[in-house]
């Protein structure tokens, strides 16, 4: 005999909402990765009618999707026709030969350093066998695409970190006090428009003037890199925290001075997350800045990273290279976004709403 | 010597002119109301009392000793809130407790804290951020804020005028019934006549900017504890609501003093100018 369960319905309803709700949860993070079209797919799904979302989806997956193939059709139908030294300029078919190209050189050399250091474990457990001392070598393969990418990602992290360390304490001084904001002014109005291209040889001469150590923990070319990104990723970061912190509600400001909060104390419990947004904000723009400048270090200093790559490609004129330089257009371009995208959580993570 | 006493105190910014002359003297254990249209300088001269900003011509005298700067014993409570966003209930709180008790464990400043929120009722919600509270339980934060400063006298800059009206008397009255438990010198700013019999023991009136100055000060004589019920109630009450309605008409739509022309009236000279109002008393 079966009973019906009078709560079935309601249970059923109960679980719906939950995952509903999950799902609403969930579309927050969805749009700061940039995935807002995933929520409606889902809300559909779950249950729900499709015709109230088939507009959200066309605008959120539709368009970009036809756009892109747009792009693609476009760029496939004249690039053809222009020849140049290197013979057509390819398109979107031939480039994805070249990064499936890239890729499979990638795997070899990881093949052939693997092979290297089996031969020299056994030649050197035969050395030990026969009372010598062991040998030990680097494989010196050419770096593959992806230690490139690796190379640049590191840099320019590590630039951006020396920029953000210099930057939000200078930044904070000079929204806190009006005469520190005068003496920096000048210099942040002289310098933030300086080039890349400019300070690479004042920073390659004073590195290996100052950096003389051979054991030191980085390389010359690494640190001529970073410290060109540092400089030219500084102004964003140190612009903003001024004009954050100089913009903290003056009723907060207020309440400070009746609490007689210490200087330090006032930094940590006002200053600092008051002006946390536009902080964030300015990293966010840093962060892009540094990427772009650095590409054109390693360009223009033959430094490894994705700019040398492109120099290299550039000088070897083969009939592959500017297939291959297009790669590492869209990679240095794929990057830049995913390192927006990361500083935007970061920032909508720390960004409050103003209601007090 | 009076607990705070302002001397002749003026104040402008740059050619403005916003309060001249002023002299008021706030007694200890005084529930001082301030009551003025808005744009009167009311703001201005809870800044000077607390020592956010220095007046212009004059003195303002805390025990004696001139103002210079603010401090925890002079509490402010902010009329638009000014809770810290990023810190919860607890949190905003800590921070009064920090300031006068820093040499405090961590469990004697928790119960500090958690003393504060419980008096104005907030226990239930201690964990949350000012964003997810009502207009009136941020005010109550705030006050909470202020009191753990444990201050000597309070200043309450129109804590009640952005809430609504059912939450404005309620919170009226709880103020009435705090101040009650340790009479502590207050002064409010308000632009509610109600507010001001529930809550005075002198209401002062200050009359309309530029150059406002105070125009009548009566004392409310009715019996404490107040609520708005017994007021209602109160023979006198009404005559107290009469008296301080004919002084606020009398300067309504920004008109300056029909009487109080010329050099800039003494208080006792105003009241006395003002027959209506008297013959109303």
């Amino acid at each position: 005999m079966t009973t019906v369960d009078p709560n079935f319905d309601a249970d059923r309803e109960a679980r719906r909402e939950r995952r509903f709700a999950a799902i609403t949860k969930a579309d927050t993070w969805f749009r700061v990765l940039g995935l807002a079209w995933i929520t409606p797919l889902l809300r559909i799904g779950a249950g729900d009618n499709p015709r109230a979302h088939l507009g959200e989806i066309w605008r959120l997956l539709g368009v970009p999707v036809l756009a892109i193939l747009a792009f693609l059709a476009l760029w496939g139908t004249l690039a053809p026709q222009v020849q140049t030294s290197l013979g057509a300029i390819p398109g979107p078919a031939q480039v994805w030969e070249q990064a499936v190209g890239l890729n499979e050189d990638a795997v070899r050399t990881r093949e052939r350093a693997a092979d290297f250091y089996a031969r020299q474990d056994e030649r050197n457990a035969e050395r030990i066998a026969a009372g010598d001392e062991p040998r030990y070598r680097e494989f010196t393969g050419a770096p593959t695409f992806y230690s490139q990418i690796r190379t640049s990602i590191k840099t320019v992290f590590f630039g951006f970190l020396l920029a953000t360390v210099v930057a939000v304490p200078l930044g904070i001084a000079a929204g806190l006090s009006q005469t520190a904001n005068a003496a920096l002014n000048p210099l942040i109005q002289v310098f933030k428009p300086v080039s890349p291209l400019a300070w690479l040889p004042i920073v390659s001469i004073v590195v290996s003037a100052v950096y003389v150590t051979d054991d030191g923990w980085f390389e010359k070319s690494f640190l001529v890199s970073a410290i060109t990104v540092t400089l030219c990723s500084l102004w964003p970061t140190l612009i903003n925290t001024a004009l954050g912190v100089a913009s903290i509600d003056k009723d907060l400001v207020n309440v400070s001075k009746v609490l007689k909060m210490g200087t330090w104390s006032k930094i940590r419990k006002l200053v600092l997350p008051s002006a946390l947004p536009l902080i964030f904000t300015g990293l966010r723009l840093s962060l892009g800045v540094g990427w772009m400048v650095l590409i054109a270090a390693e360009m223009l200093a033959q430094n490894p990273g994705l700019g040398k790559f492109v120099w290299d490609e550039f000088q070897n004129g083969s009939s592959e290279s500017l297939g291959r330089i297009m790669v590492a257009v869209f990679t240095i371009g794929i990057i830049g976004f995913l390192l927006d995208r990361l500083m935007y959580t970061i920032q909508s993570l720390f960004t409050f709403t103003n209601n007090r | 010597m009076a607990f705070l006493d302002l001397k002749n105190v003026s104040k402008s910014y740059g050619d403005t002119p916003v309060l001249q002359g002023i002299d008021l003297a706030v007694e200890e254990g005084e529930f001082l109301v301030l009551l003025g249209f808005s744009g009167t300088g009311k703001t201005t001269l809870v800044n000077l009392m607390a020592g956010l900003e220095m007046p212009t011509k004059g003195e303002v005298l805390f025990k004696g000793r001139p103002v210079t700067e603010p401090g925890p014993e002079r509490g402010v409570i902010f009329q638009n809130y000014s809770l810290m966003p990023w810190l919860t209930v607890n949190g905003n709180v800590g921070l009064a407790v920090d300031t006068m008790f820093p040499e405090l464990s961590r469990a004697e400043r928790a119960a500090k804290v958690a003393h504060y929120v419980g008096m104005v009722g907030l226990s239930h919600a201690a964990g949350r951020r000012p964003a997810e509270l009502s207009g009136g339980m941020r005010q109550r934060v705030n006050v909470a804020r202020a009191l753990a400063m444990d201050p000597e006298m309070l200043l309450l800059d129109e804590p009640l005028s952005a809430l609504d009206a059912l939450t404005r008397g309620n919170l009226a009255e709880e103020i009435e019934k705090i101040w009650e438990a340790d009479k502590k010198t207050c002064v409010l700013i308000t632009n509610d006549v109600d507010e001001a019999i529930l809550l005075a023991d002198r209401v002062v009136m200050m009359t309309n900017g530029p150059r406002a100055t105070i125009g009548k000060i009566t004392e409310v004589g009715l019996p404490r504890p107040r609520t708005r019920k017994a007021l209602l109630e109160h023979p006198d009450y009404y005559a107290y609501r009469q008296e301080v309605l004919d002084f606020l008409e009398e300067y309504e739509h920004g008109n300056q003093s029909k009487h109080a022309s010329g050099a800039a009236p003494k208080p006792k000279a105003v009241a006395a100018e003002t027959p209506k109002a008297v013959a109303a008393e």
